[in-house]
């Protein structure tokens, strides 16, 4: 929903006069960048030697979900709302449960609350499986895809492959199906996992744990860009687990706030030309997703993550996005571990308490969660028959959009100023995008 | 000249107005990827490579259609493609998008965007503006389908889908019927193929997949009343992917 229109996010600038002696001429315009969901375009354009115009541009097409919300019967909602991604599905069925949860006093029970959990996690490892070696790997490997790959790194790609078929089947055995789920509703979860299935995901967790291994020494062997622009980090956080499902609202910046207060944490506003919002909180852009979370809650993870994050040089606070990449990967480490005691925890339950039955009744709040690009909100007001009269939906790609926009100035003022060449802006411009794992459909929605 | 890498499949992968969810199943079932890839020479697929190369003969389209640049996009994948795949609900049948059309678009755009002018049609299939030559529903679409029709093209043989409904599936599975348990589900009138994957998981059926074929309508209609089910709920069941046609009784 729209709530400010005045701010254009294409005058936030850090471009400063910056002569240079070659006098350089130089645009680029990339329509429809690759290797990420959905699309952007990327514009910069120096001449004389001076950063005219870099600029980050949204123009996927809107869906509307907002509109398309109203009046649809709560039970109906969570199936509508994963729609909005292919990739995070799972999360947005959760934000809109819980959200809906919230509003009409329903407490779902325990089980299914490890159940989606572990959902989560499922989402998660696939999600960054697929950024780090599908979208990400062939921009550090210098190839166009990562079907090269298969050739040159078959350890590499099959690693990715196996952590993102384990994602996929955890999210499969606890939600009946890795894209779009069908057993997460309001109340709890329609089906428990099949206790045998729990068994075998259990197993290939175990199995699978050296591939993350294989991966660590890939990762190691990157040269990560040299780019720091200081940034606020918003997370979810509960004080007590790495966060997922629910929690305050916190920044770096020392800003905490109330779930149901998420409008003041997000601001968020129109910019012509981007069918996207932005949104700021204490500065002029922010910052969403696995870096945010780490940021703010590294203490959390599992010592074997924060061991990993050691490894490879993840140190709180990082202000260097490219290390969004590492922070993935640390969080799969921390997922594979957790995923492991979350399954152990549910074989020791007796599952067949897991759906709380509920009358629709009027209501408001607002449903927070971490989904694999950051933090997600959905908020909504039911009527009497639990229908939706308002809806709300802010995306973590969306929180992250400006900070992308004046990342791409920065990143390109610094390369101008260090001299490379045309290709090597092109390539960290793109690379600083897909950084951010944008996830444009759903930022649009 | 290798004889195999000249029979590979010459496929594309175009998204519009979408989740990009039914794409993403192509990278799935990662077991099977390579094999997978091995039977395709992907020429344009943005989402995963950066190559663009417009030497195509199957288009996968993903999504419908709500804006002059993507009509115009499609018209010209058109002419490139020798089979043009609806691929995905969106594609097939105009899918959850299609909810947009219940209002006007001057008060979605306003609700969404307040004054910032933004384009947006209503919601059309594919076939409202191509000619398809064979459409895959599913919301998502089905990974093992997709291989086995891959498979087919590749190889030249006919493309089928099944002609019986969700129904058969969930039977086999000895799945509890959801009408048993006091819903409607719309597995009874729905192309199956999916496994019956949604009331396997104690979920309704949406129809995602469109009609089977040969449905009995007027049967299905009598049993949602003789059970005394909200008719609210199966207005809202039909139309959530605008794969049946509005009944006309409900309409108001």
């Amino acid at each position: 929903m729209k709530r400010k229109s005045s701010l254009d996010v294409h005058n936030l600038t850090h471009a400063k006069d910056n002569s240079l002696p070659l006098k350089r001429e130089y645009s680029l315009d990339i329509h429809h960048l690759t290797r990420v969901e959905g699309h952007g375009n990327i514009h910069i354009t120096v001449r004389n030697g001076k950063l005219l115009d870099a600029r980050w541009a949204i123009v996927e097409t809107p869906r509307f979900f907002e509109a398309m919300l109203q009046g649809m019967s709560a039970e109906q909602v969570p199936f509508l709302t994963s729609r909005i991604c292919g990739i995070c599905s799972i999360s947005h069925s959760l934000a809109s449960i819980r959200a809906l949860e919230r509003a009409m006093a329903i407490v779902p029970p325990p089980a299914a609350e490890k159940i989606r959990l572990l959902a989560m996690h499922g989402e998660t490892l696939q999600s960054h499986a697929l950024h780090l070696f599908f979208l990400i790997a062939p921009d550090f490997a210098g190839t166009t895809s990562v079907l090269p790959l298969i050739q040159s790194h078959p350890e590499v790609v099959r690693a990715g492959l196996q952590l993102k078929e384990l994602g996929n089947e955890i999210s499969t055995v606890t939600t009946g199906r890795c894209t779009h789920p069908v057993s997460l509703v309001v109340g709890g979860v329609s089906k428990a996992p099949d206790k045998q299935r729990l068994l075998q995901i259990k197993k290939m967790i175990q199995e699978r744990k050296p591939a993350l291994e294989r991966a660590c020494t890939f990762f190691q062997s990157l040269t990560i860009p040299d780019f720091v622009r200081e940034t606020e980090f918003i997370s979810l956080s509960n004080g007590t687990t790495y966060p997922a499902i629910g929690g305050q609202l916190v920044s770096t910046d020392g800003v905490i706030k109330d779930e149901n207060e998420y409008l003041q944490m997000t601001n968020e506003y129109t910019a012509e030309g981007s069918t996207s919002k932005f949104t700021r909180l204490s500065r002029s852009s922010s910052a969403a997703g696995a870096l945010a979370r780490f940021n703010n809650n590294h203490h959390l993870l599992h010592p074997k993550a924060q061991e990993m994050a050691n490894r490879l040089a993840l140190k709180p606070i990082c202000h260097n996005p490219f290390m969004n990449n590492i922070a993935q990967f640390v969080e799969c480490v921390h997922i594979l571990e957790d995923a492991e005691e979350l399954i152990n925890a549910l074989l020791d339950m007796e599952l067949s308490e897991i759906r709380t039955h509920y009358t629709p009744q009027a209501g408001v709040a607002t449903g927070a969660v971490e989904a694999p690009r950051g933090i997600l909100y959905h908020h909504f007001e039911t009527n009497n028959e639990g229908r939706i009269v308002k809806a709300d939906c802010i995306i973590p790609t969306t929180q992250n959009n400006a900070n992308i926009h004046l990342d791409v100035q920065a990143i390109a003022e610094q390369a101008l100023n260090e001299e490379k060449s045309d290709e090597e802006i092109t390539k960290l411009c793109e690379m600083v995008v897909r950084s951010y794992d944008p996830c444009i459909s759903c930022s649009v929605h | 000249m290798n004889p195999i890498n000249a029979m590979k499949l010459k496929i594309a992968s175009f998204d519009f107005t979408c989740c990009e969810g039914c794409q993403l199943q192509l990278a799935n079932r990662e077991s099977h990827l390579i094999d997978f890839f091995e039977l395709l020479d992907v020429r344009n697929f943005r989402e995963i490579s950066s190559e663009r190369h417009d030497d195509y003969d199957i288009a996968l389209i993903e999504g419908s259609i709500s804006r002059r640049d993507e009509v115009e996009r499609l018209l010209k994948i058109r002419q490139q493609a020798k089979v043009l795949v609806a691929f995905g609900t969106c594609a097939c049948f105009g899918g959850i998008n299609s909810l947009k059309n219940r209002f006007p678009l001057d008060k979605i755009v306003r609700d969404v965007y307040g004054d910032m002018a933004v384009e947006t049609l209503p919601i059309r299939k594919i076939s409202d503006l191509v000619k398809v030559d064979l459409s895959i529903p599913g919301c998502p679409v089905s990974k093992e389908e997709v291989e086995r029709i891959i498979v087919s093209l590749a190889t030249g043989s006919q493309v089928t889908l099944p002609k019986y409904p969700v129904c058969v599936e969930c039977k086999q599975q000895l799945n509890t019927c959801l009408f048993e348990l006091g819903e409607i589900c719309l597995g009874p009138i729905t192309r199956a193929g999916c496994n019956a994957v949604c009331p396997a998981g104690k979920t309704a059926c949406l129809g995602c997949r469109g009609p089977a074929e040969e449905i009995n309508m007027p049967a299905f209609l009598e049993l949602v009343q003789e059970r005394g089910l909200n008719p609210r709920d199966l207005q809202d069941k039909l139309a959530f992917y605008n794969a049946f046609e509005p009944l006309a009784t409900d309409e108001t």
